[in-house]
């Protein structure tokens, strides 16, 4: 029965973590991991895969392409203020084998497209072309760039005084920094992750303080045409069926026709949902501001 | 139905030898109102996905039933009894892709269903599932994400492979005619769509997700040579659409993949289809502040010459990865007192719209996502307006919908009988964080990191062309729709609810008539006409089932 919040929660208002893959083209991304997502490629493999290069001769031609190449084309290959291209879109970088694409444009075949010969040996040239590859090779799914020496900014912009006066107004009478929030700055210390999980009603037990019970369950009330009434946790819910979960473990599936039985769900973290059109961007990040806070 | 499979394998002869030899389909049967047969991906050219079929009805669909069940494996170990797989593809035979879903339309011709997943082909018998043959392409990478099916000429079927081939089969036996490439997969370039057959064209588009241009590619049928390329981004100077970007480089790595199959109006021989977004998708970076033409647009091209005939921008200088990559719906109805050529689309944005497809005059948009909030307005051309404020911003920005859409590649359907274009709409929020704040902008889908917080409601939505306004939102429970929508003239809407159902809807009320616990609908359902019969089939992962009435 561990599991059984999640997967209620899941089914009866298709929180949508798990319900988005077939719907996308695209697979879908991160949800409310602390870290920068892993470069998987759960839709598969983005291209063809190229045999590993030579680390001493990535090496060499790194220094030579900062040397020679990364005035104009950047420092992390995506371009620089000279007006030298993106080269980790670029189609002869992303199909470039073992130099035989490179090379030339090295040895001056673009000049009159504004790219100067560049002055080395072909050899170097090879090495500065295995350096770019194993640039691109590093490529995420779906195009990501791989982030050379960048740390994602801080989000903490908002005003925590402002989030302070918000809290107090709109969250205070179901939550408390003293109760079921006390230390969520501790328990949740990446900003984004904190402010993700209580935007999102919170998905995880950390969000709330040992000892303190949630209010998370989302519970049905049911009544028979008999007049009976069932009551217990919602297992789960279509427009045909609903099982209901009683305390004792047991369960009990009724089938619904139309509007009989009279069906009832009771869902506490339909305030959060209902919040969601109302919040600005300003409310959330000064409530995060605040949330930080509580150590 | 399975174990029978496995105990008769016999029943699995292929029908072809007792007497049943197919046709093939004359490119003329495709200009027909879809039908007995569903002879390509959206059943005719018109993408209503309304089967003329009314033996299935309101009153007796409460006795539909099943008729067979039957699973495929993809690969090139085949389930026991069935034929042996033919093997084709440019791979080394060493990437071992598991699993797959169906997300194709299958095709129905002479009693035979073709159908795909990623890398494979399947020929089974309409009437009892029984498979008749099995192509496998050795794959050399590319995402495998789905496959939207095969388009038909003759006795030629056309499949596209996620390492951008286009195979074309010999649908008797299976074996392959020829292969012809579509794109370079080194670039990036991945093939999802079903070709969708006109006449003497074989059109097929591609998708991409490191800043390549988009284009569509038609093919002979007979040869395979290309007859004619349109991209889909300016690629040089004088190209229409240019000076909707900052740069010649900015609109050549532009994006705009037209990864759904189009639709087709034979009088003025236009190809109609959607494109997807620009790229880098989340950051405006070196696009400008244009609106990035014609990525996220409806564009419609001379089938015979590839020349663009008119565009129209669904989501211009779109900044949420809204691909407009849903099959547009054609419609010749009543509008404000005139009868007009219509097409209509309720795009991944949350926006409908209706258009005169001759010309592209723009005449209804409304937003149709009941919780969509990244827009400020609408432009000139009726186009929504994006809110800056609501593009991905480093301390996050709510949006509703996620990067998923209101809806997404999932086919809607029209009813004649009502006037309503029906689609399953989402709403879902994410948080958009921008992680990526170089000027320059990022690339591809990067730079950003979506967190996704939670679902504000699904609904199958009923939308009158006439005003854009929501007819009726029947509630789901989960994420209904999923696979796409089908109507039929038994006044009857079908569609997955998310919850493992298959259900028959009443398609003037949405009421639920009649629901069969299958697992997760994958693919659009379809009819068709066998023996006598209305048949009903859809698919759930890799298992395609099929229902008819006794």
């Amino acid at each position: 029965m561990r599991n059984w919040e999640t997967s209620a929660a899941a089914v009866l208002i298709g929180l949508s973590l798990s319900a988005i893959p077939i719907l996308a083209q695209a697979p879908p991304q991160s949800t409310i991991s602390s870290t920068p997502p892993p470069p998987a490629r759960r839709g598969g493999f983005a291209r063809e895969r190229h045999a590993p290069g030579d680390p001493a001769q990535i090496a060499h031609g790194k220094v030579l392409y900062g040397v020679n190449c990364a005035g104009c084309h950047g420092v992390d290959l995506r371009g620089g203020d000279l007006g030298g291209p993106n080269l980790l879109r670029s189609e002869v970088a992303l199909s470039d084998n073992k130099g035989e694409l490179i090379q030339p444009i090295i040895q001056g075949s673009r000049r009159e497209g504004g790219m100067p010969a560049i002055p080395i040996s072909p050899d170097d040239g090879l090495a500065v072309a295995a350096y770019i590859r194993s640039v691109v090779d590093t490529l995420g799914s779906q195009g990501r760039p791989p982030s050379i020496g960048k740390e994602a900014p801080s989000i903490l912009v908002g005003d925590a005084a402002a989030g302070q006066a918000y809290f107090a107004q709109k969250c205070a009478s179901c939550h408390s920094a003293t109760g079921d929030l006390q230390g969520i700055g501790t328990r949740i210390p990446d900003a984004k992750s904190l402010q993700t999980v209580w935007v999102g009603g919170g998905r995880r037990r950390y969000l709330r303080a040992a000892g303190v019970p949630s209010r998370r369950a989302v519970t049905v009330t049911i009544t028979m045409p008999s007049g009976e009434r069932i009551e217990g946790r919602l297992a789960r819910i279509d427009d045909f069926l609903v099982t209901v979960l009683f305390e004792d473990g047991s369960a009990r599936t009724i089938r619904r026709e139309g509007d009989v039985p009279k069906v009832e769900i009771h869902d506490p973290l339909q305030t959060h949902r209902d919040l969601w059109a109302i919040y600005t961007d300003k409310d959330i990040h000064d409530v995060t501001a605040y949330l930080v806070t509580l150590k | 139905m399975t174990l029978r499979q496995l105990i008769f394998p016999l029943a699995l002869i292929p029908a072809l030898l007792n007497g049943q030899a197919p046709s093939g389909l004359d490119p003329a049967e495709l200009l027909k109102p879809l039908k007995n047969s569903w002879p390509t991906y959206s059943g005719d050219y018109t993408g209503k996905r309304y089967s003329a079929l009314d033996q299935i009805t309101q009153s007796n669909v409460a006795h539909l039933t099943l008729a067979w069940m039957t699973q495929v494996s993809s690969g090139t170990v085949n389930r026991f009894g069935s034929p042996s797989v033919i093997v084709g593809g440019e791979g080394a035979g060493d990437i071992n892709v598991r699993g797959g879903t169906i997300k194709a339309s299958a095709l129905e011709v002479d009693g035979v269903l073709y159908f795909t997943m990623p890398d494979n082909a399947w020929a089974v018998d309409a009437r009892d599932g029984a498979e008749l043959w099995h192509y496998f392409w050795k794959t050399k990478g590319g995402t495998h994400i789905g496959n939207r099916g095969l388009g038909m000429w003759h006795k030629n079927l056309y499949m596209e492979t996620p390492d951008d081939y286009l195979v074309a089969l010999n649908a008797t036996n299976g074996k392959e005619i020829w292969h012809k490439p579509i794109a370079d997969l080194s670039q990036g370039y991945f093939s999802t769509p079903a070709p969708v057959v006109v006449g003497n064209h074989v059109l097929v588009g591609t998708g991409n997700d490191i800043d390549a241009p988009g284009f569509i590619l038609s093919f002979d049928p007979e040869t395979g040579d290309v007859q004619w390329k349109f991209y889909t981004v300016p690629q040089q100077k004088g190209d229409a659409g240019l000076d909707s970007w900052a740069s010649l480089d900015a609109a050549r790595h532009g994006g705009g993949q037209a990864w759904v199959p189009g639709v087709y109006d034979p009088e003025s021989k236009l190809y109609i289809f959607s494109t997807g977004n620009p790229t880098p998708a989340f950051t405006t970076g070196t696009r400008g502040p244009g609106d990035n033409l014609f990525t996220c647009a409806l564009i419609a091209v001379n089938v015979d010459t590839g020349k663009l005939a008119w565009y129209y921008s669904t989501s211009p200088h779109d900044m949420h990865d809204y691909d407009s990559a849903q099959t547009p719906v054609l419609v010749d109805a009543m509008f404000q007192g005139k009868m007009r050529k219509l097409v209509l689309t309720a795009a991944r944005n949350g926006y409908y719209f209706t258009l005169d497809r001759v010309t592209g005059e723009h005449l209804v948009t409304s937003k149709y996502g009941v919780l969509t909030n990244w827009a400020s307005g609408l432009n000139q051309r009726g186009a929504p307006i994006y809110n800056a404020e609501k593009n991905a911003t480093v301390a996050g920005s709510l949006v509703s919908p996620t990067s998923d859409g209101t809806t997404n590649w999932e086919p809607a359907a029209f009813s004649p009988d009502t006037g309503w274009l029906y689609v399953a709409q989402h709403n879902g929020y994410s948080l958009f964080y921008l992680t990526d704040v170089d000027p320059r902008g990022s690339m591809g889908l990067g730079g950003k990191e979506e967190a996704q917080v939670g679902s504000g409601g699904s609904f199958l939505t009923a939308i009158d062309y006439n005003t854009g306004k929501i007819v009726w939102n029947r509630p789901y429970y989960g994420d209904g729709g999923g696979g796409g929508l089908l109507t039929t003239a038994g006044k009857l809407l079908f569609a997955g609810d998310g919850g493992g159902n298959l259900v028959a809807h009443d398609v003037f009320t949405g009421k639920p008539l009649w629901h069969t616990h299958i697992g997760e609908v994958t693919n659009p359902p379809q009819t068709f006409m066998l023996d006598g019969h209305q048949y009903l089939i859809v698919a759930t992962g890799d298992q395609l089932w099929s229902f008819l009435l006794y």
